[in-house]
């Protein structure tokens, strides 16, 4: 656990980068300061790690005064990762890895096996990477170094500071990905500098909004959209707040259970029975064994002579997991206007409607209002 | 190794144009030195070289090194431009100098030697710590390393090649203006230049000239080798280089 109290920072220049922050970060939550460039969000972090003194107040980490630690001692309990990575360009993989194990004096082979498995953990085949040189990696590969170096000791916190800022937006979104399903397994402390809205709310479950070195908005960010404090706080998360919240909701969320379907071996003409008897225009289409393929529309049963002939089939299907900002840019491709939510076995579970996410929205507004 | 090829066939055909002159014998009214004063005096200017190169490796680092600390990075840069500076005296006048000063001999153009050796090992090693990324120090001390462990597994192997380089190049540059030093102090392969010089015998300049270029590019072949050794594989050229930043250090005679 992580508690600013009351901390400040004046440069030496007399810039006030911080200003009587005070914020606490539980143990094993995923806190991102967030904020435009020149807010304090990069000097509050580097004064959790020291490596920014701190002008007034206090730090504690797990309830002791980080001041009153030896420096290097904290630091070496502190994960820490940045933008430009700074791998040790003369050492390798394994080494760079190693650095932290290397400072606490592991034995050797103990700091090896550490680095095999790390690499493992970021999705990078030992095998092939661990005598590697950073000279010899793309961009990506040296920021999943960066992010196992930082992970070398298991350290209970994590510092990192735009860690995904440098790379492109797919490669970026990728590690994002993976970051999360880590942290899902090992539920370290971390504190996150972005100054991107997106990954702020796709990866924190807290979110720390700083403008001028003050702390505007400190909450989940559920709340930080439906709930902006103020103007400024609105602005920030932008116009389209409504459709980010939806990033937060998953297809699970929404989803209604169908109540309609029909197997594609039985005839046009029960087909039409059924979705004249139900008012309806389509209805989803399965195989024998119960595999959703499909559609079935009203309209375009009139001429034809078998199921199969008549089935559109489904451009795109949601899983109970995706986002609904994904489900609903399928949606929007869908001929039907709907999706479907398929379980592993591509097993139907559940229909997503624009009426269903308009539901939700509508609920949350009401939410915002009272 | 194909690197040393041309070197080493250069050096040869050196070697060979000095036997040529000194199996001359005579030239005209004058005695050709023989194979054991040529040697005399080729040993004598490697000495000189030596000394030099020595003296200016155990100032000139450290002082490159401590010009680079953050508190002292204030002298850093005007220091840089003094030895910018320094570098364009001419030769003939500073060991003119020194040989004033300190006397004719071998001390005193060791003290003229040191000055210009020790230019390019200062440089380099200022520059070679400088190159270090910003990024890569920041990381280092996140992680926790104290100072001395940033300097001792950070900083100085990055600069270690950027530091060798330099001296490479102050080894060459010495090679030659020892041949002057001895022009003034009458000893090594200078003394021999001197004295075709003086009653004007092309043979016998050659004969102190050739074997003093053979030496350098012998000893720059010979650094080389050992820059390329002491380089991490991971900062070799062959590799593209990340975390260092572009430094301007002075690069060795290839």
């Amino acid at each position: 656990m992580i508690r600013l109290e009351h901390v400040s920072k004046v440069f030496s220049d007399g810039t006030e980068a911080v200003k009587d922050l005070s914020l606490e970060i539980a143990e094993g939550e995923f806190c991102v300061f967030l904020g435009p460039s020149g807010c304090g969000k990069t000097t509050s972090l580097k004064m959790i790690n020291r490596l920014i003194p701190i002008t007034s107040g206090q730090i504690y980490i797990d309830g002791v005064d980080t001041q009153q630690k030896n420096v290097n001692e904290l630091r070496r309990d502190i994960g820490y990762a940045i933008q430009n990575i700074g791998l040790f360009p003369h050492l390798t993989v394994a080494q760079n890895i190693s650095t932290v194990p290397m400072l606490k004096h592991w034995p050797r082979d103990q700091q090896r096996e550490r680095a095999r498995e790390l690499l493992e953990l970021v999705g990078m085949p030992p095998e092939t990477f661990i005598d590697r040189y950073p000279s010899e990696l793309s961009g990506g590969q040296q920021q999943r170094v960066g992010v196992a170096r930082c992970l070398g000791a298991d350290p209970p916190i994590l510092l990192m500071d735009e860690p995904f800022g440098a790379i492109d937006p797919i490669t970026r979104h990728k590690l994002q990905e993976e970051f999360l399903k880590i942290q899902e397994r090992l539920q370290k402390t971390i504190a996150f500098v972005t100054h991107d809205i997106d990954e702020a709310i796709k990866m924190g479950d807290t979110v720390a909004l700083m403008k001028d070195g003050e702390l505007i908005q400190y909450a989940d960010p559920a709340t930080l959209l439906a709930e902006p404090k103020d103007r400024f706080v609105r602005d920030f998360v932008g116009a389209d707040r409504v459709l980010k919240g939806l990033r937060l909701l998953r297809a699970r969320d929404v989803m209604r259970t169908p109540k309609l379907a029909i197997q594609l071996d039985e005839s046009v003409e029960r087909a039409i029975q059924i979705l004249d008897e139900r008012d309806r225009g389509w209805m989803p289409a399965l195989e024998r064994d119960g595999r959703f393929i499909g559609w079935i529309e009203r309209e375009d049963l009139e001429s034809a002579s078998s199921l199969a002939e008549a089935l559109t089939p489904a451009v795109s299907t949601a899983a109970p997991r995706t986002p609904l900002n994904e489900a609903l840019s399928m949606m929007l491709g869908s001929a039907t206007g709907a999706v479907a939510v398929l379980d592993d076995t591509e097993q139907l579970v559940g229909l997503l409607s624009f009426g269903a996410i308009r539901d939700v929205l509508a609920i949350e507004d009401e939410s915002e209002d009272e | 190794m194909r690197r040393l090829a041309v070197p080493f066939i250069l050096a040869a055909a050196l070697i060979g144009i000095t036997a040529w002159m000194t199996s001359l014998g005579t030239v005209g009214i004058y005695r050709m030195p023989s194979w054991n004063e040529v040697l005399v005096a080729t040993f004598q200017h490697i000495q000189l070289v030596l000394a030099a190169e020595g003296l200016a490796i155990l100032i000139g680092v450290p002082i490159g090194f401590v010009v680079s600390r953050r508190g002292l990075r204030w002298i850093g840069a005007p220091l840089m431009a003094l030895t910018n500076i320094g570098q364009t005296i001419p030769t003939l006048a500073l060991l003119a100098l020194t040989s004033i000063i300190l006397g004719s001999g071998f001390r005193a153009a060791v003290v003229g030697l040191l000055v210009y050796a020790l230019l390019p090992i200062v440089r380099n090693t200022y520059a070679g710590i400088q190159s270090v990324s910003p990024a890569v120090k920041e990381a280092a001390q996140g992680m926790g390393m104290s100072r001395w462990q940033l300097t001792s597994r950070v900083e100085l192997p990055l600069a270690r090649p950027v530091v060798i380089a330099g001296i490479r190049t102050s080894m060459v540059v010495n090679v030659g203006t020892a041949a002057v030093a001895g022009m003034i102090g009458g000893i090594g392969l200078g003394k021999l230049i001197t004295i075709g010089i003086s009653v004007n015998v092309f043979e016998l300049v050659i004969q102190g000239a050739a074997p003093a270029a053979a030496l350098a590019i012998l000893l720059d072949a010979a650094l080389g080798l050992f820059e390329r050794w002491m380089t991490p594989r991971g900062l070799r050229k062959d590799a593209p280089r990340v975390g260092r930043q572009t430094a301007k250090p002075a690069r060795g005679l290839t």
